[in-house]
């Protein structure tokens, strides 16, 4: 596999001292940890984009007998598989950044929801935290710290892309059905057995641990004003070179196509299914969160393809996974994917491609939660963008 | 002494009781282990989990039929999920998923007759930059070509005559 860094050399990750992080974040207050992950700009890294700081320090701020430190280990979105690398490469990062976390908020159990795909993934993990307990940097008195006393355990999902939400995630990890819950309250103060819990992805809290070891101004050099920092990249699809990427937030598509080998590409779908389907017209754009937003999975689509069987493969997807709780999604999606079918038997008219559009923006504005509310952002930019190659097709177009 | 079937599954999911304890969040766990080892969830089963926890056997049922990786109905020893989203598309699963059927004998849903392979479709496995992808069990393939296809049934049917699904299976449990 192919694992690049935007500079020179290994990935960031790869170049940290060992626990540096943990070490540097017990010699602070709770709060000079918290503040120094505020400062770093630091934005959740699975794609909703949310200040790490902030969460962290609600979290704190809660009143609990027991806080939890989760780590969302439930990478389902397409295109995306750099946490896979993560955990396989640099587990213990991940470990340091939940422990630093709860040292940080006061919790005392950190829990991996590692999702049923990766289960192979589960005994080196395993083995990465017996190691980590054998060196005191989980148990009692961590490193030697009078009073921090943390664990990390791993709960299993079980093939639920909709436990990617966090509170899907806490519901699945309570033993129900990974149905979304209504936000407020949120899980900084109800959250796992209604006790106040974060919840980062994987590469959130690897990210974390590496600021706490070099300061949130090292962080703050790479990136833009408000997308901070460097970030993984999984690329696949039609390039020359696929594989986990390192680069600064504030790249240009064009930028990270050249990198890759995609530069013929027609267009590039950022931030998965959820995300939004960029045309060539919009290579020039930025990847950050104040421009085209992304958990961090790029697919490239070459000349040939065919768009609608994107959107086709895309709204099958959502279909499947819509956890059927509110109507906008569960009936939504099936209508989009008839409408697509007509697209491709060319039988749709323009009025019905125009009610398509907006049961589409109905469905962002309307659903519970960020699936239903993204499920229709990749049909709706294929409409946008390709209505010339998807109108008025000749009913026996090949797929492509 | 004549064990039932039954009986033994109430053993077997007592002891999964006191392992994970007997609070609700015990539930997905005791579940996955149960689809391990018998390769679905029996109703008796979950009747029996239900007692354990004091919940509602619906409510065991609903969390069964939620998840794609718990199942009520029996599957094969092995389960083949190949990934049909969009990188692994790209790159070809159609081709291999009518390989698969055309040497398995079976459509996407089924299981063979001799209860060996269930063959399903899977969203993402995260493989997307070495698809096509597809997981047998835990165990990931990627790059499939269809040519590769009758090499991965013939080592699971090899593997199962030295049991060793039974031993993947004791890490977890």
């Amino acid at each position: 596999m192919k694992v690049k860094s935007a500079h020179e050399g290994p990935l960031t990750f790869a170049r940290m001292e060992p626990e540096a992080g943990l070490q540097a974040a017990l010699r602070k207050s709770r709060a000079d940890v918290i503040a120094e992950i505020s400062r770093s700009g630091l934005k959740g890294r699975g794609g909703a984009g949310f200040p790490t700081g902030v969460k962290w320090n609600l979290a704190a701020a809660a009143r609990g007998e027991r806080k939890f430190v989760v780590c969302n280990a439930d990478e389902g979105e397409p295109g995306t598989f750099k946490d896979r690398v993560i955990l396989s490469d640099y587990a213990d990062l991940v470990c340091e950044g939940m422990t630093i976390a709860g040292y940080a908020i006061g919790a005392r159990q950190g829990i991996i929801y590692l999702r049923g795909e990766y289960a192979y993934l589960r005994p080196h993990l395993e083995g990465v935290l017996a190691e980590r307990r054998r060196k005191n940097l989980l148990g009692s008195g961590v490193l030697g710290k009078e009073g921090f006393q943390f664990d990390i355990e791993i709960r299993m999902g079980a093939g639920a892309y909709v436990c990617g939400e966090e509170t899907a995630l806490i519901e699945s990890l309570e033993g129900h059905r990974g149905e979304p819950r209504n936000r407020p309250p949120f899980p900084v103060d109800t959250g796992f057995n209604r006790q106040p819990t974060i919840v980062n992805n994987v590469e959130t809290l690897a990210w974390a641990a590496c600021i706490l070891a070099r300061g949130a101004e090292w962080f703050k050099g790479f990136g833009t004003e408000k997308s901070a920092g460097l970030k993984l990249f999984s690329v696949s699809g039609d390039c020359q070179r696929p594989g986990v990427y390192e680069f600064p937030l504030g790249i240009t598509i064009a930028e990270l196509l050249k990198e890759v080998g995609g530069e013929e590409a027609k267009a590039v779908q950022i931030g998965g299914a959820a995300g939004q389907c960029v045309p060539r017209s919009g290579f020039q754009r930025r990847i950050a969160f104040e421009d085209v937003a992304t958990g961090g999975s790029v697919i490239v689509f070459g000349p040939q393809r065919d768009m609608l069987h994107v959107a086709r493969n895309f709204l099958e997807f959502f279909c499947e996974e819509s956890c059927g709780q509110c109507t906008p999604c569960r009936a939504g999606n099936p209508k989009l994917l008839e409408g697509v079918e007509l697209l491709e038997q060319g039988r749709c008219s323009t009025a019905y491609l125009r009610e398509l559009i907006g049961l589409g923006e109905t469905m962002q504005l309307a659903s519970k939660c960020g699936l239903g509310q993204s499920s229709p952002n990749a049909f709706l930019s294929i409409v946008e963008h390709f209505r010339h190659e998807i109108m008025g097709r000749a009913p026996q177009a090949v797929r492509g | 002494m004549l064990v039932t079937e039954s009986e033994r599954m109430r053993d077997e999911l007592a002891a999964l009781a006191r392992r994970y304890g007997r609070q609700r969040s015990a539930l997905l766990p005791m579940l996955q282990a149960v689809q391990r080892r018998h390769g679905r969830i029996t109703p008796t089963a979950m009747q029996v989990i239900a007692d354990l926890l004091g919940i509602h056997p619906v409510e065991v049922y609903g969390v069964v039929s939620f998840y794609s990786f718990l199942s009520a109905k029996p599957q094969g020893r092995f389960v083949i999920r190949l990934c049909r989203t969009i990188s692994c598309d790209l790159a070809g699963r159609e081709q291999i998923a009518r390989q698969l059927e055309n040497d398995l004998g079976i459509a996407f849903g089924e299981t063979t007759a001799d209860g060996m392979f269930t063959l399903q479709w899977a969203n993402c496995l995260g493989m997307c930059d070495q698809g096509p992808a597809l997981l047998v069990n835990e165990r990931v393939f990627t790059r499939l070509t269809p040519e590769m296809v009758h090499g991965i049934i013939e080592e699971c049917r090899a593997l199962f005559g030295v049991h060793a699904t039974q031993a993947a299976e004791e890490h977890v449990v």
